[in-house]
């Protein structure tokens, strides 16, 4: 037997019009962890199809072997009876199934078709111990947070005996402990013997956890690397992805800050459908003209809570507080008002709250001001063809025209249109979201550049970001929260990731 | 520094070639509109040749009008509450339960036509604000409300009726369903006034597609070419004046063809030109992503079913009239065939898809169908069978067409 358990050699994908792989190689050692990184589109989620069967047999060039043996599978079934397991990125889990009854899915523990409940439910949870997950094999699997939820996925896969496991951007959703959990998991398996793939676009993890990187650019195979050999670094694999040195993961930008043109004071919020629970809790904060000010929180630190409430109430009940533009109390009481007062909110989740994934390109970026391209309610469709073109070349957004129907992007491509479609909205205060959330380093970078823009045009920039690397590179002041509160406020020059991290996790003196 | 940004280099040189993209864009969004289009055209060819050419005779053509004319009526509102991603049953009952006030005031009471219309629209719009109220606010499932709203309504009928028919409705009410715009000018075997309102409406094409070209070139888009332009201009009134020949020949325009043609024009300006249609697509493609971009999506959604209620008293008060009578039954099945109808003529059960177009070529393939079958001898059973085929077969090709663009 070979030492790689997996090889695929010479792998080429055509779907009409575009080569999605040319000549593809990727080795995976026994018992190794695998990264594979590239930008979105580089085709690293094609490639792991065709591994898989979701591509089958016959419909791309090359050959796969897995342990020295070629294979030719026709779907995933065939791929998964060899070990061969894939977690997708939006988890495939069933909401209203308990944690045993998912893991079992479609690999029921049954004799003659029926179900062996004490089996099932005394094998998963030898398997939740095995992945670290204290809950009960009742506990149905929507009441479960994203993190633990991926510890479901892989204990599904550890019942289909996997032998490699490929992870699609695990950590995406995950906040910082999650993530930490997830991956120290990685490092367990493979001692005991499980080889993985990880796709991911947070760097220091790979550095972190892989053992070798192969790195796809435009559809092939740029290197392998072995990662203690090569003395790989993060900036390593920036230029492997991007083919040239990045000197600079953030643009520089001159500052120009003016009067304070947002303010929000005594904010206060309480859950939607949980009465007593306040969500927010006295914040204050402000944002002057031209200034880029964060939002440092931890996933559940109502980081979004806070954002969303302010865009014109569109989370949470009993709502106090006073918002003033300019010096002036508004009054935002819907979404509408917020964006009739300049207040645009770009949304953490695109795909959900964003876009309209049906529609194309201009509809989408009209929808919030629809009556700054119409005269007596009609739509100048013209004009809207004008206008969402001089956007799509402004954000560089990679399409033949803006007819291009917003679900065939990639991610970097979908989170331009919607940045376009509010900066189309004209806003003074933009609230961005998680702006550069499982996007490619080029689109990041460009969105990065854009937000600097805007600065400089004179907008307020409220930034919510999980990534502290990001906030510490783009902002100018940082607020830190956590529960629900304001915990800190610190500037641009005196924060620190360890300061900012300290400020996150402070919780309420209790007693 | 170095800016990271991929391919800049290929972008502005490709002018041209994205024109033609966007040319060849345009014409596949519209494939799957253009292939109900044709298949209508093929069944009529079917059953004109199956027939005898009885289909396409004069009498035919206006019965075919008048017998439909209550669906597509239907059909209109529905696609917009489908669009929504709802959906309506109650329409059939509504559509009866107004007949039935009609005839209670105009035949038991002699309240005058106008002022019973008017009452019954009225009362349309109610129904559908109490249904909309439910649906949009309370966040019931259409579904269920207007399962609810068709009991509800079918009841009422009976009950207001007492399980009786109520006729005959006054000759001028009749004369919405079964009279025809009169001839002005005096024709002897052809309807002269059909022809030359046929002229005028030829006329207003042409001059609403050059000025609409005309505009596209001001803007500086590219047009495509001339030919096939005039091509597509011939055509179009071929088939208006021609259409209008056939009516010519017999009586003239039906007045419900003219309401008719009001409603599709009305409704198919306002879903694909206005803000407010804008908006109604929104809410079905993504109604989160409609109220974060600042729709006031419960308000769209509640005028939505007022509309549908107008339209279903409109279409109750026209089958009444074409009827000549109020009866418990009417209505009956109306809101399935009126879904039939949207689903075939393109619209998605998920919602955001679909138009008003689409849901009169739909209605249209299944009035046809109808029609050609009844004129063959084919039973009510049999009827019903294949139309059910048909519907299965429309959407099946729809997936299959979403599928291969993928």
């Amino acid at each position: 037997m070979s030492e790689f358990i997996l090889e695929m050699r010479g792998i080429i994908k055509e779907f009409p019009g575009v080569k999605a792989l040319d000549n593809v190689n990727l080795k995976v050692r026994e018992g190794e962890i695998h990264a594979l990184c590239g930008e979105n589109g580089a085709g690293k989620s094609t490639l792991m199809k065709v591994l898989s069967g979701v591509y089958s047999y016959g419909t791309y060039d090359g050959e796969i072997l897995f342990k020295g043996e070629v294979c030719k599978f026709k779907d995933i079934k065939q791929s998964e009876q060899l070990g061969i397991v894939i977690i997708h990125q939006e988890l495939a889990l069933i909401p209203y199934l308990s944690i045993a009854e998912n893991i079992f899915l479609g690999n029921e523990q049954a004799k003659r078709g029926i179900i062996n409940w004490n089996e099932t439910v005394a094998k998963t949870k030898e398997l939740l111990s095995k992945v670290g997950l204290d809950e009960s094999p009742h506990t149905l699997v929507g009441t479960l947070g994203v993190g633990k939820q991926q510890l479901v996925e892989i204990a599904k896969a550890l019942a289909k005996k996997v032998k490699l496991l490929i992870l699609d951007e695990p950590t995406a959703a995950l906040n910082e402990a999650d993530s930490e959990n997830l991956l120290n998991l990685l490092l367990e398996l493979k001692k005991q013997g499980v080889s993985a793939i990880i796709i991911s676009h947070k760097l220091n993890e790979v550095a972190r956890v892989a053992d070798s990187i192969t790195i796809l650019r435009d559809g092939k195979t740029i290197e392998t690397l072995d990662m203690k050999k090569d003395h790989v670094t993060e900036d390593r694999i920036i230029k492997g992805m991007v083919g040239r040195d990045l000197t600079a993961r953030y643009p520089k930008r001159e500052s120009k800050i003016g009067e304070v043109i947002f303010e929000v004071k005594n904010w206060n919020v309480y859950h939607p459908f949980q009465h007593e629970r306040k969500v927010i809790d006295d914040v204050h904060l402000y944002i002057r003209k031209g200034e880029i000010v964060g939002i440092a929180g931890l996933m559940g630190s109502g980081r979004t809570e806070l954002a969303m409430s302010l865009f014109g109430r569109s989370y949470g009940k009993k709502i106090s507080g006073q918002i003033f533009k300019n010096g002036v109390e508004i009054d935002v009481r819907n979404v509408s008002k917020a964006i009739e007062q300049g207040i645009a909110y770009v949304t953490e989740d695109r795909k959900g709250n964003g876009l309209i994934l049906m529609e194309d390109i201009r509809k989408n970026m009209t929808l919030s001001r629809l009556n700054k391209i119409a005269k007596w309610f009609i739509v100048n469709e013209n004009l809207e063809i004008i206008e969402s073109e001089k956007f799509r070349n402004r954000l560089k957004i990679k399409t033949p025209s803006v007819f291009q129907k917003a679900e065939k992007l990639s991610g970097g491509n979908q989170q331009k249109i919607v940045l376009g479609k509010w900066m189309f909205a004209e806003p003074d205060i933009l609230i961005l979201d998680e702006p550069t959330r499982g996007i490619d380093i080029g689109a990041k970078y460009e969105i990065y550049t854009i937000m600097n823009q805007l600065a400089q045009e004179g907008k307020g920039i409220l930034m919510i970001s999980s990534e502290l690397p990001e906030l510490l590179g783009m902002c100018d002041r940082i607020y830190a929260m956590s529960e629900g509160r304001i915990t800190g406020e610190v500037d641009r020059y005196k924060a620190t990731q360890e300061g900012l991290m300290k400020l996150m996790t402070k919780t309420r003196v209790r007693g | 520094m170095q800016v990271p940004t991929q391919k800049m280099s290929s972008h502005h040189s490709a002018a041209n070639e994205s024109k033609t993209r966007l040319f060849a864009q345009t014409i596949k969004n519209h494939i799957r509109s253009y292939s109900m289009v044709v298949a209508l055209v093929l069944i009529i060819g079917l059953f004109q040749i199956l027939t005898d050419g009885i289909l396409l005779r004069p009498l035919n053509v206006t019965n075919l009008i008048l017998q439909n004319s209550y669906i597509l009526i239907l059909a209109i509102g529905m696609m917009l509450v489908i669009i929504t991603g709802h959906i309506d049953l109650s329409v059939g009952s509504v559509a009866a339960f107004v007949g039935a006030l009609a005839g209670i005031l105009m035949v038991e009471h002699h309240v005058s036509m106008t002022a019973t219309v008017l009452v019954c629209l009225l009362l349309g719009a109610l129904i559908g604000a109490w249904q909309g109220f439910w649906i949009a606010y309370v966040r019931i499932p259409a579904f269920i409300v207007t399962l609810a709203g068709m009991l509800l309504f079918r009841g009422l009928t009976m009950v207001i009726l007492e399980g009786q028919s109520i006729a005959p409705f006054p000759k001028s009410f009749q004369n919405i369903s079964s009279g025809f715009i009169p001839d002005v000018f005096h024709g002897d075997s052809l309807h002269i006034f059909t022809m030359v309102l046929a002229a005028l409406l030829s006329l207003l094409f042409l001059w609403l597609e050059i000025r609409k070209r005309n505009e596209q070139k001001k803007y500086g888009f590219e047009v495509g070419h001339q030919a096939v332009f005039i091509a597509k201009l011939i055509g179009v009134l071929a088939v208006i004046n021609l259409f209008a020949y056939v009516l010519a020949t017999y009586e003239g325009i039906p007045n419900i063809l003219l309401i008719l043609a009001v409603l599709i024009t009305v409704y198919s300006f306002v879903a694909n030109k206005t803000i407010a249609g804008r908006h109604i697509y929104a809410i079905g493609g993504n109604e989160k992503a409609a109220q974060l971009s600042g729709v006031k999506t419960k308000r769209v959604t509640f005028w939505v079913f007022v509309n549908m209620g107008v339209l279903a008293a409109l279409s109750g008060l026209i089958f009444a009239a074409r009827l000549n009578a109020a009866t418990p039954k009417a209505g009956n099945l109306f809101e399935l065939d009126a879904i039939a109808a949207c689903f075939i003529g393109g619209a998605s059960a998920y919602g955001g898809i679909g138009s008003v177009s689409g849901a009169i070529i739909g209605g249209l393939v299944m009035g046809v169908m109808n029609n050609g079958m009844s004129l063959l001898g084919l039973g009510i059973d049999w009827q019903q069978a294949i139309k059910g085929l048909v519907l299965l077969a429309a959407v099946a090709f729809d997936i299959y067409n979403k599928n291969k663009s993928a």
